[in-house]
C-alpha cells in the first residue's frame, strides 16, 4: 500500500499529446482529514466533446472538479487547463455549482445573478454597461428564464434556479464548461432545456464535462465518461469505458446486478 | 431643546460628535452589509472586544516611553494590532480545529475582553496620571472630543468607502457564492480577510464614539434593518448606509440635549427604532405584511372550503367560513345558499373537476405544476383549453342549475 502510494504520487505527468486538452489532470489526491476522498486521479478531457463523471454517493465525482478549480485544496496533483497552468486560462472556464451550494434568500435578482458571469470581464471598476445586460438577457433566453429576469432567485423553483446558473456561466463566453449535478431533482423541462443548451455549446465546439448521477441518461447525454470510485475506473468513449464491467467496478455491491445488466443492454 | 440639536445649535463639541457620529454610521452600516451578507456577522463582535488589551498596552507602552499615554493615534494603532491578532487566532481556530465559528468567535471574544480588563484594572491601580478615560473605550465617550478626533473618524470612514467601492463585487461573489467565485480564480480567503480589515477600521475608529462593546450593533443592525426594505444586494449596502447614518445623527443629537446623556447607546436605541419600524412596517418582508397576507390567505382557503361545501350539500360548521360566506352575498342569514353562491358553489365544483382532469393530463404538466387548491383556472388556462376540459367532463353535473 505504502510503496503503490509512493509510486502513483511521485508519477511523472506524461503524453504531451494530451498538453492541448481542455482540462487534464495527474495524480490529483485530496483528502478530508485523513481519508482520501480522491486517489491519484489522472484524467484526460477530449475537446469538443460532453463528458459525464459517474461514480456512486461519496466517490469523489464533484470533490475532483471542486479540487482541479481550486475550490477545495488538494494533497497532490497537478492540474492543467488547454495545455497551461489553470490561473492563467480561469477566463475560459465557465463553472455551474450545485444549486445547494448558496442560500437562495439572498438578495438578488436573476438578472443580478446572470450579471456576476461578467464581472470577471469587468474588472474592479468597470461598469456595467447596456451590452452587458444585453448579453445576460440573452443568455437568460437561452435558458428560457428571460421573462424571470426581475424576480428574486427565492422566488424561483429548483429547476428555475439551476437555469439561471447556467445562465451566468453562459455569460462568461467561455471553452470549457464545468457543471456540477446540473440535473439533481430539477423537473424534465428544465432537464431537456439544459441538456439542449448544453448540445448547442458542443455544436460550437465548446468542451463540457457535467457531474451526472442517472446512468439511465449517460448513453443519451454523453459521447465520454469518465468513471470514479476514490481512484479512476475507467475512461473514455461511452461505448467503451460505460461497460457492466466498469460499472459493477465502480459501484461494487451498491448497484443491483439486474440492474448493472439493465444498463449493459441499454449500452449494447 | 430637540429642534437645536437635530439642527447643530448646540456647541462646538455637539457638532463635532454629531458629525462624526453621522459618518461613522454610514460607513459601519456599509461595511457591516457585506459581513451581514456573507452570514459572519458575529465575527465584529469578537474582533471589536479584541481591541481593549491593544488599548491597554498601547498606554502603557506610551505612558512607560514618558509619552501621554491617551494619544488617540497610538491607542488607535494599539487596537488594531490587538484586534487583528483576535481576528487571526479566529481564523487558525475555525481552520485547524474542530471548532465550529460560533463556538471559536466565543473563546476569542471572551479570552482577549477578559484580557483588556485585566489590564484596565492594572492600569488603574498603578495610579499613572492621566489615567482617565480609558473605560470610555468601553461604552464610547464624547465629551472631550477634539477636532483631531473628528478628522481621524472621518479620514478612517472615508477611506473604508472607497475601499468597499473598489471591493464590492468580488465582495458580493463570495457572499452569494464562494464556490463560483473561487473557479473563476478569485481568492475568497482573500476577499474575506480583506471585509475583515475593513470591518476592524471601522470597529477601530467608531472606539471613541460609540465603544468597543456597541459596535457591533453600528455594524449589523442598519443592515438588518435594510434587508427588509430591498431585494437587491447594492440597495441593501445603500439603505444601511442610510440608516446607519441616520440613526447616528439622531443618537449623537439627542444625547447632546441633557448633560450625562451617553452618546454611544443612544446612537445604538435610535438604530433599533429604525429596525423595529422596518420588522413591523416593511412591505413584503415585513411582520405586519406577513400576517396579512396570511390572512388573506386563510380567508381565501375557508371561502372555497365553503362554496365546495355549499356546491355538495354539506353542513357548514366553521364560524369564519360562514362569516365569509354571509360578507360575500352567497349565503342569507340564516344560512341557507342564494342565488349567487349556488352560481359561484358550482363553479368551484366545475373547476374542482377540470382540475382533476388537467393534473391527471401529461400535456398540461406546466399548468398541472400551479395547482394549489385556489388558484382560478382561468389563470392558466385559455378559454378554449377549458372548453375542451369540459367537453371531457361531459353533460353539465346536477349542481350546475
Amino acid at each position: 500500500m505504502v510503496l503503490e502510494l509512493a509510486s502513483n504520487m511521485g508519477r511523472v505527468p506524461e503524453a504531451p499529446d494530451l498538453a492541448e486538452s481542455p482540462l487534464s489532470i495527474r495524480g490529483l489526491t485530496v483528502t478530508y482529514g485523513q481519508k482520501p476522498a480522491v486517489f491519484s486521479v489522472d484524467m484526460t478531457v477530449e475537446p469538443g466533446k460532453m463528458t459525464a463523471i459517474i461514480g456512486p454517493n461519496g466517490a469523489g465525482k464533484s470533490t475532483t472538479l471542486k479540487a482541479a478549480l481550486g475550490i477545495v485544496p488538494h494533497v497532490s496533483g497537478q492540474v492543467q487547463v488547454f495545455g497551461k497552468p489553470i490561473d492563467t486560462q480561469r477566463a475560459r472556464i465557465a463553472y455551474v455549482p450545485q444549486r445547494a451550494s448558496v442560500d437562495w434568500d439572498f438578495p438578488t435578482r436573476v438578472i443580478d445573478v446572470v450579471l456576476m458571469g461578467v464581472y470577471r470581464e469587468l474588472g474592479l471598476l468597470g461598469r456595467l454597461r447596456g451590452r452587458h445586460k444585453a448579453k445576460a438577457m440573452d443568455c437568460l433566453n437561452r435558458v428560457g428564464m428571460r421573462e424571470f429576469a426581475e424576480r428574486q432567485i427565492g422566488q424561483l423553483s429548483g429547476g428555475q434556479q439551476q437555469r439561471v446558473f447556467l445562465a451566468r456561466a453562459l455569460a462568461q463566453d467561455a471553452d470549457l464548461y464545468l457543471l456540477d449535478e446540473p440535473f439533481a431533482g430539477v423537473d424534465a423541462a428544465t432537464e431537456k432545456a439544459i441538456i439542449s443548451v448544453l448540445k448547442s455549446l458542443r455544436a460550437e465546439g465548446k468542451t463540457v464535462v457535467v457531474v451526472h448521477h442517472d446512468l439511465a441518461t449517460v448513453t443519451d447525454y454523453f459521447e465520454n465518461v469518465f468513471l470514479i470510485n476514490t481512484r479512476k475506473v475507467a475512461e473514455g468513449p461511452v461505448t467503451q469505458a460505460f461497460t457492466a464491467e466498469t460499472l459493477q467496478t465502480a459501484y461494487g455491491g451498491r448497484l443491483a446486478t439486474a440492474q448493472v445488466d439493465q444498463l449493459a443492454q441499454a449500452v449494447g | 431643546m430637540v429642534y437645536e440639536a437635530l439642527t447643530l445649535q448646540l456647541g462646538y463639541n455637539a457638532t463635532l460628535v454629531a458629525i462624526g457620529a453621522t459618518l461613522l454610521g454610514i460607513s459601519a452600516g456599509v461595511t457591516g452589509t457585506f459581513l451581514f451578507l456573507r452570514k459572519r456577522a458575529l465575527v465584529s463582535d469578537a474582533v471589536s472586544h479584541a481591541t481593549l488589551p491593544g488599548v491597554c498596552l498601547a498606554f502603557l507602552l506610551m505612558a512607560a516611553l514618558g509619552g501621554d499615554g491617551r494619544d488617540l493615534i497610538g491607542l488607535l494603532l494599539g487596537s488594531a494590532l490587538s484586534a487583528g491578532i483576535g481576528l487571526w487566532c479566529l481564523n487558525w481556530l475555525t481552520r485547524n480545529t474542530r471548532l465550529a465559528e460560533d463556538a471559536a468567535i466565543g473563546a476569542v471574544l471572551s479570552v482577549f475582553f477578559g484580557f483588556g480588563v485585566v489590564l484596565l484594572t492594572v492600569i488603574q491601580t498603578l495610579g499613572i496620571g492621566k489615567q482617565a478615560g480609558l473605560e470610555g473605550f468601553l461604552l464610547g465617550s464624547t465629551a472631550g472630543m477634539l477636532w483631531e478626533d473628528a478628522v481621524i473618524i472621518a479620514g478612517g470612514g472615508m477611506a473604508t468607502l472607497m475601499l468597499i467601492l473598489l471591493l464590492r463585487r468580488p465582495m458580493i461573489l463570495v457572499a452569494f457564492d464562494a464556490e463560483y467565485a473561487a473557479a473563476q480564480g478569485i481568492s475568497v480567503s482573500r476577499v474575506d480577510m480583506m471585509m475583515m480589515g475593513l470591518v476592524m477600521a471601522v470597529t477601530v475608529v467608531g472606539l471613541k464614539i460609540v465603544g468597543l462593546i456597541l459596535i457591533v450593533a453600528l455594524l449589523i443592525i442598519p443592515a438588518v434593518t435594510a434587508r427588509f426594505w430591498t431585494e437587491r444586494s447594492e440597495y441593501v449596502v445603500l439603505l444601511a448606509g442610510l440608516s446607519g447614518g441616520l440613526a447616528a445623527y439622531l443618537g449623537a443629537a439627542l444625547s447632546a440635549t441633557a448633560p450625562n446623556l451617553p452618546t454611544g447607546p443612544i446612537i445604538v436605541l435610535m438604530s433599533f427604532a429604525l429596525f423595529a419600524l422596518s420588522l413591523f412596517f416593511a412591505p413584503n418582508r415585513g411582520v405586519l405584511a406577513a400576517v396579512m397576507r396570511h390572512i388573506r390567505f386563510q380567508r381565501r382557503v375557508h371561502l372555497r372550503q365553503g362554496l365546495l361545501a355549499l356546491a355538495q350539500s354539506q353542513p357548514i360548521y366553521e364560524k369564519l367560513t360562514l362569516r365569509l360566506l354571509r360578507r360575500a352575498g352567497f349565503v342569507r342569514p340564516d344560512g341557507v345558499a342564494t342565488e349567487a353562491g349556488r352560481a359561484r358553489a358550482a363553479k368551484a365544483l366545475r373547476d374542482e373537476k377540470r382540475w382533476e382532469i388537467v393534473r391527471a393530463d401529461q400535456t398540461h404538466e406546466a399548468a398541472a405544476a400551479l395547482y394549489d387548491g385556489l388558484r382560478e383556472i382561468e389563470t392558466v388556462m385559455t378559454k378554449d383549453q377549458i372548453a375542451e376540459i369540459d367537453r371531457r367532463i361531459g353533460a353539465p353535473s346536477e349542481v350546475l342549475a
